[in-house]
């Protein structure tokens, strides 16, 4: 089973926090992979909150087809942090090449675009890098969004961390998700590693989503730019995140009438009855049959988890607004690793029918349930 | 036989016969159960004269002949007579003295069966025991990261979507606009398929109907059958128990305007509407209803005289394409129900199926479709349509499920599959397997007749005499004499016990599979087949 440790912070930290945490977490985990997703980036990149950053691991010879595909789309490179390592890799980690992340500025001719194009046109730029990688072999892209640093890798994730030097202060982030271990039920790939990202919106799960199939045939029907890939089981669900807020205009606290949608006795006496039978009906091909438990991250730097009713053992939110650090862990030990200063009395599990979201200002963990009059006015 | 009886082309032995009846002189009494039971005379009472020579001691006594007379059992071998292999005589001997055994290699008769220049007409379902949907199994079984559910005490959520479903955008903008949604209807997944009020005899369709009115108010299974073409007895129309009833109206028309003048008085919506435009056994044929059947209720209830054969013609007289069928037959069906009331089509299975389902994703009234494989049953087609035409449900539906991905309406036009569901007895195998390919909801007819109510056909030929109202068990024929002999409280009792066996089966599929708060609708990575050439048609995996 993954382990999932999520953090958010007011003030940048260091991934290894999180990491250490997988760690502490490590009896539960067989140590095949580690994927991060950083947001909110401090260091260099306070700067450079505007430009896309390309994260991804490159050959000399992908490097150098990057560059000249992003050139020649108009983008010119503004800051880069790579890292090449000169040590032999760890056991059962192949040897790459560079891992980088380089910050564009985005080309004068898309200053009249709306947002959305942008948003949309920054997607295809990665998909396309992606498709000339999967056919050389030379490139391998995880993200291509502002303020956003995407890293994976096979092994042990401490002995990763070790290797890729990720205590380096450039990679300090106020919005961390890390996971342990590769896929479960597919065969081993790179891009089927957690956290997985779009336009913002990046999400990471432990447990096995069985209504997989439906769910990604229902997302790739759906038009959307990015709505493809799907090596893991998993990846639907940071897509049903993005389809839900993005397509759907909803609130992050819907996000579970959506994928987990009460039974009729639970609806039975919702003040938003009407609209949430509406939405379950509307939705039913994005029911998540899980055991799962699902930790995202959003574009505004909030930071969620859900889970569905199967799941035994709930994951668990708690940290300290006078630090302004929060932590949401998929083990209880996790949480007691990375943050031991925390009133643990205040520590919280969503059950089946919460969302527990800690907002970009780090004070306070809100908990909703699906019984509670939806937030947003429809 | 007579000794010299004349030996024409039609003339057939026993040997011919392909169920041939033994009968046991030993044990049998002679009551004469079994030939006043026989639902085609196929046996009757015969003298029997024996001649028995004595030849005395000695040599100057002559020998003597004695004859003897006993009374026995004899089988017709008139082909018009032939044993259907019901075997009812059996079910009414007192000592087992008599019963019917197939002759896999009397073949002769097949020739015969078409006396008078008239082709045979049968009811029941195609004979043919192959079966794809039983050779598919359940590969994916979650068992590596979490404990697999529990089928007997998880909380299930066993329903499905009748109607048609908005997407999601499309949801969001009509609740903030307060627009007008399609009626949707949330049912049980294994519907009763049509089979009509003309077709089964009152009995059993009293039987049926109770049945679900049983599950849906005392066992909390919002269960849904189809009246069939034929209307619908005005009580029922008039009835709360309406709404456990889809109405079907197919292209005769026939008790439609009982429907229509009984709207006013309802006390309820019906469950929805089917539109039959053809049906799985017969495909691009019409209903039939021969005139054995067609007494004096049936013929007030459809509104027809009594005694004449009833044929639906093979597509609706009144309209000119299935492009104007769908837009005009829907809306207006729609609009007598005031647009709060779900209408599909029914189709059968054919290689033009995708094209209707086309039409239907650009109607917004359509509210979903019925497709009938080949192994669909019905109580009168001709032969040659039962056994040689139409086109297998799997792939067929397959298709269709594929083609709903591609245009991203697959939520919302329901598919509902039927035709050679359970042929085999594997009723929730079977029926999994059809939603895991992309039905919705899948509807039986036969099965609930042999499990309902006993029905004796098979797909060895068997019994196979619905069409002339002679049915045994009494569940398709009009004949008081007959129907007497099904008890409709009997026939709901085994109608709740089959679908709750179901219920259980299903949970025991869906839920080693990881599902349980919603029905695995085109689960396909769920499936496995050991048929290389069937894997990559229905596009699941190839399993040795």
């Amino acid at each position: 089973m993954c382990r999932l440790f999520a953090l958010t912070s007011r003030d940048p930290v260091s991934p290894m926090r999180a990491i250490d945490a997988l760690n502490v977490m490590k009896e539960g985990h067989d140590g095949s992979g580690v994927g991060l997703f950083l947001s909110g980036l401090g260091g260099p990149w306070e700067e450079l909150k505007e430009y896309p950053i390309l994260s991804g691991i490159f050959t000399d010879a992908g490097l150098a087809r990057m560059s000249e595909y992003m050139t020649k789309n108009g983008f010119q490179s503004k800051y880069s942090a790579t890292f090449k390592p000169d040590v032999e890799p760890p056991v059962g980690t192949p040897k790459r090449g560079t891992y980088a992340s380089i910050a564009f500025k985005i080309p004068d001719e898309w200053k009249g675009m709306t947002q959305a194009q942008v948003d949309s046109n920054l997607v295809q730029m990665r998909l396309d890098l992606r498709a000339m990688g999967e056919a050389e072999g030379d490139i391998m892209v995880f993200s291509f969004w502002p303020d956003t640093i995407m890293i994976k890798e096979v092994g042990d994730p401490m002995a990763i961390a070790g290797y890729l030097k990720l205590d380096r202060e450039e990679l300090y982030a106020r919005h961390i998700l890390a996971q342990g271990r590769q896929n479960t039920n597919y065969a081993i790939n790179l891009y089927a590693c957690h956290p997985f990202f779009i336009e913002g919106i990046s999400t990471m799960t432990n447990g096995e989503n069985t209504a997989f199939v439906p769910i990604r045939e229902y997302l790739m029907s759906r038009g959307v730019t990015g709505y493809q890939g799907y090596q893991s089981d998993s990846e639907v669900f940071t897509h049903i995140a993005h389809y839900a807020t993005k397509r759907l205009g909803l609130d992050i606290s819907s996000y579970k009438h959506v994928i987990t949608p009460m039974n009729d006795d639970e609806m039975r006496d919702h003040p938003d009855r009407a609209f949430l039978s509406d939405l379950k009906r509307a939705c039913r091909k994005l029911i998540i049959d899980g055991p799962n438990c699902v930790i995202g991250c959003l574009p505004d730097g909030s930071m969620f988890m859900a889970q569905d009713r199967k799941k035994l053992r709930p994951g668990v939110v708690g940290g300290n607004p006078e630090l302004g650090i929060y932590g949401f862990s998929s083990e209880i030990c996790g949480l007691n690793a990375a943050i031991p200063d925390r009133d643990r009395t205040k520590d919280f599990q969503p059950m089946h029918l919460d969302t527990a979201i800690v907002g970009p200002d780090c004070r306070e963990v809100l908990q909703c349930s699906q019984k509670d009059p939806l937030r947003q006015q429809l | 036989m007579l000794a010299e009886r004349p030996i024409t082309p039609a003339t057939l032995s026993r040997k011919d016969l392909p169920w041939q009846i033994k009968w046991d002189i030993n044990t049998c009494t002679k009551c004469g159960r079994c030939t006043s039971v026989c639902p085609v005379n196929a046996i009757e009472l015969g003298v029997f004269r024996k001649r028995d020579v004595k030849p005395p001691m000695g040599l100057s006594a002559k020998p003597t002949t004695e004859f003897s007379t006993f009374y026995g059992i004899r089988q017709r071998t008139d082909p018009a007579y032939a044993c259907i292999g019901c075997a009812m005589c059996n079910m009414v001997c007192p000592n087992n003295a008599i019963e019917p055994s197939r002759q896999y290699d009397s073949t002769t008769l097949q020739f015969h069966n078409n006396r008078g220049g008239q082709p045979r007409t049968r009811g029941g379902r195609r004979n043919s025991s192959e079966s794809l949907l039983d050779q598919i199994k359940f590969i994916r079984i979650s068992m590596l990261t979490d404990p697999a559910l529990d089928a007997g005490r998880h909380e299930f959520d066993v329903r499905t979507l009748l109607g048609r479903v908005l997407s999601p955008e499309a949801e969001i903008k009509c609740f903030r606009e307060n627009g007008w949604k399609p009626p949707v209807r949330e049912i049980y997944p294994l519907v009763i398929g049509g089979m009509s009020f003309g077709a089964l005899s009152p009995n059993m369709w009293e039987g049926l109907q109770m049945g679900v009115a049983y599950l849906n108010e005392e066992m909390n299974m919002p269960v849904r059958i189809s009246t069939g073409e034929g209307g619908c007895p005005p009580r029922l129309l008039r009835s709360r128990f309406l709404k456990y009833v889809i109405l079907q109206i197919a292209s005769g028309y026939f008790g439609w305007d009982e429907i229509i003048h009984a709207i006013p008085e309802m006390k309820e919506d019906p469950c929805a509407i089917e539109i039959k435009y053809g049906q799985g056994a017969k495909p691009g044929d019409g209903g039939l209803l021969m005139w054995y059947k067609v007494n004096k209720l049936i013929a007030a209830i459809r509104g027809v005289p009594s005694g004449v054969s009833l044929p639906s013609p093979p597509t609706h007289q009144t309209k000119y394409s299935i492009e104007e069928a769908v837009a005009k037959m829907i809306q207006s069906m729609s609009m007598a129900w005031g647009f709060r009331v779900p209408v599909y089509p029914k189709i059968s299975a054919s290689s033009t199926s995708l094209a209707v389902l086309n039409n239907l994703v650009r109607n917004p009234y359509a509210a979903g479709l019925a497709i009938d494989g080949e192994d669909g049953g019905t109580g009168a087609a001709y032969n040659v349509s039962m056994n040689h035409m139409g086109h297998p449900i799997a792939s067929n539906l397959r298709d269709c499920y594929k083609a709903l991905c591609v245009a991203g309406a697959q939520n919302e036009i329901p598919l509902i599959a039927g035709g050679g569901i359970g042929k085999h007895g594997n009723l929730a195998a079977n029926a999994a397997a059809l939603i895991m390919l992309g039905a919705s909801m899948v509807q039986v007819g036969k099965y609930v007749m042999q499990a309902g109510a006993g029905c004796l056909g098979s797909e060895k030929d068997r019994c196979n005499v619905c069409n002339i109202g002679v049915c045994p068990k009494g569940i398709t024929s009009q004949d008081p004499r007959v129907y007497r002999r099904l008890d409709p409280e009997k026939v709901a009792e085994r109608v709740v016990d089959f679908y709750l066996s179901f219920d259980t089966e299903l949970r025991k599929v869906i839920a080693p599979l990881g599902r349980s708060t919603s029905l695995p609708v085109g689960m396909s990575d769920a499936l496995g087949i050991s048929d290389k050439d069937a894997a990559d048609r229905l596009d699941i995996k190839y399993v040795i």
